[in-house]
């Protein structure tokens, strides 16, 4: 556990850092606000339609199949580092666990999930 | 100093699970579940459970949340007051299955308390050799099964939002 | 109690040293890329200010802490004011477990040139440039502009998309030196350095961190001549300074683990270990902005089809390949 501690130190440091720079920012910059410059920026027109829009479902599919192959991934790690100590067992059982989620990603492929069109 | 930061990570955990529950914007509540994931790899660490630890950050908050924020940020829900306090029956029945917890780990708790491990026996059962040398010898199978439950998660996904897919296309 | 302070005399030392390189070394960065994209592009750059415009990075950082930071109208304040800095701290963070040098003694101790050497430093890099996507996505949807919120979410699924073939591509590395420890990985290269056996893992790396870090063929979420800035539209001042300098340090950190996985680290011939180390890294980044001055900006459906369809699927096979030849 000991040696997290220079990493913590080193977070409080790093947010410090951040925060110090947002503070004097907002203590040295002048500071006038009225409406028209506080619009969200839409190419000097008053926004017309609120920025609120539903998006298209594929984001959401790339996010769903990114959880599910960074699972993968996430057994994967671990073997890599045992993988010489494993030997040719560990070798043959990763290949199925592979095998397995290849065929996932054809079945994705081959739906036409992945498409962007 | 151990004993100290359990303490603040454990208060931290606690407080930004409340949060959690009473936030009122979706945004808001996601950060705070976040947080609660951040306490509890820093409790894993303070266990000496390095892999368990990292793991939580890139699998919960790395990947998991990502795709809460997703829906949070597609979906764009406009926070309504007062729908929390729609259904007293659903509310009854997740206050009693919270008590009910409750006593069932305070029970195990006391059962248990004797064979819990001290200071001095630890081993390090936590890093990535540990782990995965149990993994890919001892618990072959379920590792091997994780990969169909997967396997079923992705045909899910994209059965679920196919017909959206066929759609989109002219 | 003396060899408890003075270790933690050494770890402060470090660690300011360490965070003041990034920070200075993020401010020139931003100048070498001006200068140097300007050269291929056969401009000038900035030469105003100092001799060949050295001191326009200062001029910068005073012109961003003294402009007005404007919040606006119907954003989430809160999260529009923790989404830069989400980004900067994520970014300079990652240094933590990166070894600049072999160790040094002093005064008869060990000290070892890094600031924590963790043996699962990889993952610790992973975790922490996945927690970046909140920066981009949270930044873009705080601002309550269309450009901001359409640069964010591109920007957060291209993030995750490269993130699956940026660790994978990295399986064989770890096959090859048995831990996640980069100090360890450092010193399997010993005898050759990686990129000389795992060409194919360093091309997908290097393509997945560039997109990872947006950098112009890849950087849709930032679109200018479509989105305006995207996910940093909305930001003034120092707060999108810091998303710039968590840019800039993010490309330090590409060169750094580019190093320390493929390139042998800190070691070298003649030089002292730091002074590789750097040297090595700013080759990285040098690279990185002729790719930028070379190649035009990917459609979105390139973009996603290179990551899914081609970078995965080769980062799988070469994981499989590097075990068989290992194990025969």
């Amino acid at each position: 556990m000991s040696e997290y501690v220079p990493v913590l130190i080193m977070l409080v440091l790093a947010a410090a850092t951040a925060v110090g720079m947002l503070v004097a920012t907002s203590k040295i910059g002048p500071r006038k606000v009225f409406a028209d410059k506080m619009e969200p920026f839409e190419c000097g027109e008053s926004p017309i339609v609120s920025p609120k829009l539903r998006f298209s479902v594929k984001f959401y599919l790339v996010a769903l199949f990114f959880v599910v192959f960074d699972m993968e991934a996430v057994f994967v790690y671990p073997w890599a580092v045992l993988f010489r100590d494993l030997g040719m067992f560990g070798f043959v059982e990763m290949m199925i666990f592979l095998a397995i989620l290849a065929v996932g990603l054809l079945y994705v492929w081959r739906r036409g999930a992945l498409e962007w069109d | 100093m151990q004993l100290l930061m359990f303490y603040i990570l454990g208060f931290g955990a606690v407080l930004s699970a409340l949060l959690l529950v009473t936030s009122k914007k979706p945004v808001n509540a996601a950060m705070s579940l976040i947080a609660t994931m951040f306490c509890l790899a820093g409790l894993y660490v303070l266990l000496d459970a390095h892999l368990v630890a990292v793991l939580q950050i890139l699998v919960y908050a790395g990947a998991v949340m990502v795709l809460f924020l997703f829906v949070i940020m597609l979906l764009n829900i406009q926070e309504k007051e007062g729908r929390l306090a729609g259904s007293t029956i659903a509310l009854q029945f997740v206050s009693i299955l919270g008590v009910g917890m409750v006593f069932v780990i305070a029970a195990s708790l006391v059962k248990v308390r004797g064979a819990l491990p001290t200071g001095g026996e630890l081993f390090p059962f936590g890093t990535t050799k540990a782990v995965g040398s149990m993994l890919f010898t001892e618990y072959l199978l379920p590792f091997e099964i994780a990969s169909m439950l997967l396997l079923a998660a992705i045909v899910g996904a994209v059965i679920l939002a196919k017909r959206r897919i066929s759609d989109a296309k002219p | 109690m003396l060899t408890w302070s003075l270790g933690f005399l050494i770890l402060m030392v470090k660690l300011g040293a360490v965070l003041l390189f990034l920070l200075l070394a993020a401010a020139y960065l931003v100048w070498l890329e001006r200068k140097f994209l300007a050269r291929l592009q056969v401009r000038y750059g900035p030469n105003r200010a100092g001799k060949y415009g050295l001191l326009q990075p200062i001029a910068d950082m005073i012109k961003m802490l003294t402009k007005e930071d404007t919040i606006p109208e119907g954003a989430d304040r809160v999260i529009f004011l923790l989404a830069p800095a989400v980004v900067t701290v994520t970014a300079l963070l990652m240094f933590a477990v990166i070894p600049f040098g072999g160790d040094l003694s002093f005064l008869g101790k060990r000290i070892p040139m890094v600031i924590a050497d963790l043996n699962i430093g990889l993952l610790f890099v992973f975790a922490l440039s996945s927690l970046g996507v909140y920066g981009i996505a949270l930044g873009g949807w705080a601002s309550n502009s269309k450009y901001s919120l359409l640069g964010g979410i591109r920007g957060a699924a291209q993030m995750i998309s490269y993130e699956l073939s940026l660790g994978l591509s990295l399986v064989p590395v770890v096959m090859l030196a048995g831990s996640f420890s980069l100090v360890d990985i450092v010193r399997a290269q010993e005898a050759y350095p990686f990129i000389l056996v795992q060409p194919l893992a360093f091309v997908i790396f290097v393509i997945s961190a560039m997109a990872e870090s947006k950098r112009i063929p890849f950087d849709l979420p930032e679109a200018e001549n479509e989105l305006g800035a995207g996910y940093h539209t909305e930001y003034s001042g120092i707060r999108f300074g810091l998303f710039f300098l968590g840019e800039y340090v993010n490309m330090q950190v590409l060169g750094a683990l580019v190093a320390v996985l493929f390139l042998g680290g800190w070691s070298g011939p003649f030089l002292s270990g730091p002074a590789w180390f750097c040297i090595k890294i700013l080759v990285v980044a040098l690279v990185m902005i002729w790719i930028r001055g070379t190649l035009p900006r990917l459609r979105y459906d390139q973009l996603m089809a290179l990551g899914w369809k081609v970078l995965i699927p080769l980062a799988l096979v070469n994981i499989v390949v590097t075990g068989a030849v290992i194990l025969i």
